[in-house]
């Protein structure tokens, strides 16, 4: 079986529609990170405290907001999770001070317990973390991502080129950009998990850009008489029939994911799920353009011919 | 079969082996038995009780200088000088020592800078005194016995419940912090009690006789302003009055680490209250202080910070007393086991806690496998489906991927969590990728004409180039996550980078000993189905 056979794409040709996509898709999630939902953070982040309460019968949301109010807890959410477990309730109370955060949590089961009848009830799973906690978990998060990027930047400078390694790490950033994006802009709630799945997204759609590159790279060593742009492209659709199947394939194991994975690895698969997607556009219509355009500015600066370092290869596999 | 196939083939069959040793162990009972007993769940799939908790070791230095403030005045008071702490609050690691005749300057000198203090504080001359300055190197040796001491202490509490394979150490994240992981535990109000009830007994002296009705009016008995040796706590002298203002020297007579021991006992009326020993030398202290204040002096029992009893000093006491403060009998059962496991040495404040039941953790893990396993299902098939014969490579690379991964584990003794289960279906993912960009490559060799012995050849050669990079790059960043993350980041890294590593072998080594194998049993100018 075969999908894709000797394909003549011009994909280089079409940089404006992909810019103007990826422009679109950047520019709304930065809307509505500036303007509308901002960047949701969940209670790892931001601090508070999430009680998952699974009741022995289907509970009315009503009646436990009325339970909290008469316990004077004021600015809970009550959340009904979807799907197979309609007895559960998520009830999160947002930043609390250091000192009253376990109070809270304890306030919560209490005023469920004593102060109506809201049925038998289980805690199945509580979480508190406190404002500060959190700040120091965010700004690691923080510096896991800039860290790794800075890892896999001079990596690449170190195998391929300086611009290689930019154009890669301009792609990566846009898929982050754009999948931060697509959290804000559902209003979904970015955890310690998400960011587990933005930096495999990361690492994703950079072996994605590192396979295109790699046949660049290769494809120039040939020394045909053709423009550089016809190379990149030559490149992408030699390596589209891989580029299709593994994004396809993987695509798929995270859709297993995401459809059974359960409520707990939610956020995490769609988080994959969307970065699949875009991971695999962006080394197509975001890190190759990118060299390409470079190199041209670069010849139209200098009065060079457009051409790319080729760096240095692997030694082939050693047997 | 030729000698180097047969060599690399039984080197895949040992691998093989010893990996499946890792997952298993020698087998025993039912087979999940074994697998669970090799590797170790997460604390989110098995359920339990996770804690970070910051001990406030500003306290114990807070303390430690209190303690030498009162040493001090005593030491000092011949030459006519005065021991305080200027500010308290924002550095109470300073003494202030004021020396009213000039005279006396190079004898208080002489005091200040011996034996003891020398190695703990960093002395500067004033106008008319000296300025002491506990030293970086002291305070750090402090908080770290604090640190340990507190860790110790909570081991203890935690082992009187009786929880199988708790964890307590030091979390690399933040500042004197500590990590408590307690599984099957899901009762948190509980073990929170457990464990941040200071049990911190302190023995003050007590200022003035009398209390007053609040703080406020303590305040304005002292004249406005509370001298820096003292101290207003509240709390009632039987215990369970109403709370009243007591004035008390800031320094204890005793404290947490003198006890030795405790018991519930009864007092006299048959109530329940709790009997202490104290150790020699605080008990040879504490001998001198109630000797010398005979009869007309008060001590206050402190207990977390509240005035639980008052008594005047009837008689000297060497190392033995009780303290009845109107307890309950769980209330004394509770206390006497904290201090007998020893009182923390400074307060505790809770950072973080992450509780979840049992049948969450089923769920999660039911959940997590199912995916793993549709995943792997889809994958496979399609595989067969698209390369035919080279499928079965792709296939039988990808479930020895997955023993080494697991079978490492074992080894290893890492946790897996449910971001962990993420880990291997993504390294399934990448472990497909990886046959894909080779199958491809050979194809591609195959089109150009090239025999199926020299497509295989270069078309490993080929693809060797960019699963290397590939891989590298991942296994940096995933490193890198392991590196700065913490819990469910960690969990997710460590399979990630065991899965990649497993996966280099697999997918370029394994898959390749298979086609040689192919090859060599059909002849080098037989064709391959892919």
């Amino acid at each position: 079986m075969e999908f894709f056979r000797s394909t003549n794409i011009d994909w280089l040709g079409k940089k404006w529609y992909f810019l103007g996509f990826s422009l679109i898709f950047s520019v709304a999630g930065v809307l509505s990170m500036c303007f509308w939902h901002g960047i949701p953070k969940g209670v790892d982040f931001k601090g508070g405290s999430q009680v998952k309460v699974s009741f022995t019968q289907q509970p009315n949301e009503d009646t436990i907001r009325t339970s909290m109010d008469r316990s004077g807890i004021k600015d809970a959410t009550i959340q009904r999770l979807n799907g197979d477990v309609p007895n559960e309730v998520l009830i999160t109370l947002p930043q609390q001070n250091e000192a009253s955060l376990d109070a809270s949590r304890q306030a919560v089961i209490n005023a469920l317990g004593t102060n109506f009848s809201t049925g038998s009830f289980k805690i199945e799973d509580s979480y508190t973390v406190g404002p500060k906690a959190g700040q120091q978990l965010q700004q690691q998060a923080l510096l896991a991502t800039v860290y790794s990027l800075l890892g896999m930047l001079i990596y690449l400078w170190f195998r391929f080129e300086l611009i290689y390694g930019v154009a890669a790490v301009v792609a990566v950033f846009h898929d982050t950009l754009i999948t931060i994006g697509a959290f804000s802009l559902t209003n979904k709630e970015i955890s310690l998990t998400v960011i587990a799945a933005l930096l495999t997204l990361i690492g994703y759609s950079m072996n994605d850009t590192i396979v295109v590159f790699d046949r660049i790279r290769e494809d120039l060593l040939e020394n045909r008489r053709e423009t550089l742009a016809e190379t990149v492209n030559r490149a992408i659709n030699q390596t589209l029939s891989r580029t299709v199947l593994t994004s396809g394939l993987t695509f798929l194991t995270v859709l297993c994911l995401f459809l059974f994975g359960g409520e707990v690895l939610h956020p995490f698969s769609f988080a994959l799920v969307v970065g699949i997607l875009i991971g695999t556009y962006s080394s197509i219509a975001v890190a190759a353009p990118m060299l390409v355009a470079y190199q041209e500015w670069r010849s139209r600066t200098k009065g060079t011919a457009a051409t790319l370092p080729t760096g240095k290869a692997a030694k082939p596999v050693v047997r | 079969m030729g000698k180097n196939l047969a060599i690399k083939t039984w080197a895949i069959i040992g691998i093989l082996i010893v990996f499946l040793y890792g997952i298993f162990g020698i087998p025993h009972g039912s087979l999940k038995q074994s697998i669970t007993d090799r590797i170790h769940l997460g604390l989110d799939l098995r359920g339990g009780t996770h804690l970070v908790l910051q001990v406030q070791v500003a306290e114990a230095i807070s303390s430690a200088t209190d303690r030498d403030l009162a040493a001090l005045t005593t030491a000092l008071s011949a030459d006519g000088a005065t021991v305080s702490k200027a500010d308290p609050t924002a550095h109470p690691d300073t003494l202030t020592v004021n020396v009213l005749d000039p005279s006396k300057l190079s004898d208080v000198r002489s005091v200040i800078t011996g034996t003891s203090y020398s190695s703990t504080y960093a002395v500067e001359s004033t106008t008319n005194g000296f300025t002491m300055k506990m030293t970086q190197a002291a305070q750090r040796d402090l908080s770290d016995r604090t640190l340990e001491t507190s860790i110790e202490t909570i081991r203890q509490r935690i082992d009187s419940l009786g929880v199988s394979e708790p964890v307590i150490e030091k979390y690399g994240v933040g500042e004197n912090e500590i990590l408590v992981e307690l599984p099957g535990v899901s009762d948190l109000s509980r073990v929170e009690g457990i464990i941040q009830s200071t049990a911190k007994l302190e023995i003050h002296e007590v200022v003035t006789g009398s209390p007053y009705p609040d703080a406020a009016q303590a305040l304005t008995a002292v004249g406005g302003v509370l001298p820096p040796d003292e101290s207003i706590i509240m709390g009632s002298a039987t215990g369970n009055g109403p709370d009243q203002a007591w004035v008390l020297k800031r320094a204890s007579i005793v404290e947490g680490t003198d006890f030795r021991g405790a018991t519930t006992q009864q007092d006299a009326n048959g109530r329940p209250d709790i009997g202490f020993t104290l150790t020699t030398e605080a008990g040879e202290r504490f001998y001198k202080y109630t000797d010398a204040n005979k009869g007309t002096g008060q001590m206050a029992i402190v207990l977390e910070n509240k005035v639980r009893e008052v008594a005047t000093i009837q008689s000297a006491i060497r190392d033995q007393g009780q303290i009845t403060g109107g307890f309950s009998q769980q209330q004394a059962d509770d206390l006497s086991l904290m201090l007998r496991t020893g009182s923390l040495p400074a307060s505790i404040k809770f950072l973080e806690s992450h509780t979840v039941g049992p049948s969450l953790g089923v769920t999660s893990i039911h959940q997590g496998v199912t995916a793993a396993v549709a995943g792997l299902v889809v994958v496979m098939l399609f595989m067969l489906l698209y390369y035919k014969g080279a499928g079965i490579n792709a296939d039988l690379a990808l479930l020895l991927n997955l023993v080494i991964l697991l079978g490492f584990m074992g080894f290893t003794g890492a946790t897996l969590t449910l971001p962990g289960i993420a880990g291997v279906i993504l390294t399934i993912g990448m472990g497909v990728d990886s046959n894909v960009l080779i199958f491809e490559r050979v194809r591609e060799e195959l089109r150009l004409g090239k025999s199926a012995a020299s497509a295989i050849e270069d078309g490993f050669g080929h693809a060797w180039t960019t699963i290397f990079d590939t891989h590298v790059t991942t296994i940096v960043s995933a490193g890198i996550l392991f590196m700065f993350g913490t819990g469910p980041v960690k969990g997710f890294a460590v399979t990630l980078v065991f899965g990649l590593i497993a996966n280099l072998f697999t997918a370029v080594f394994v898959s390749r000993v298979i086609f040689d194998y192919l090859l060599e049993k059909r002849g080098r100018e037989a064709t391959i189905s892919i």
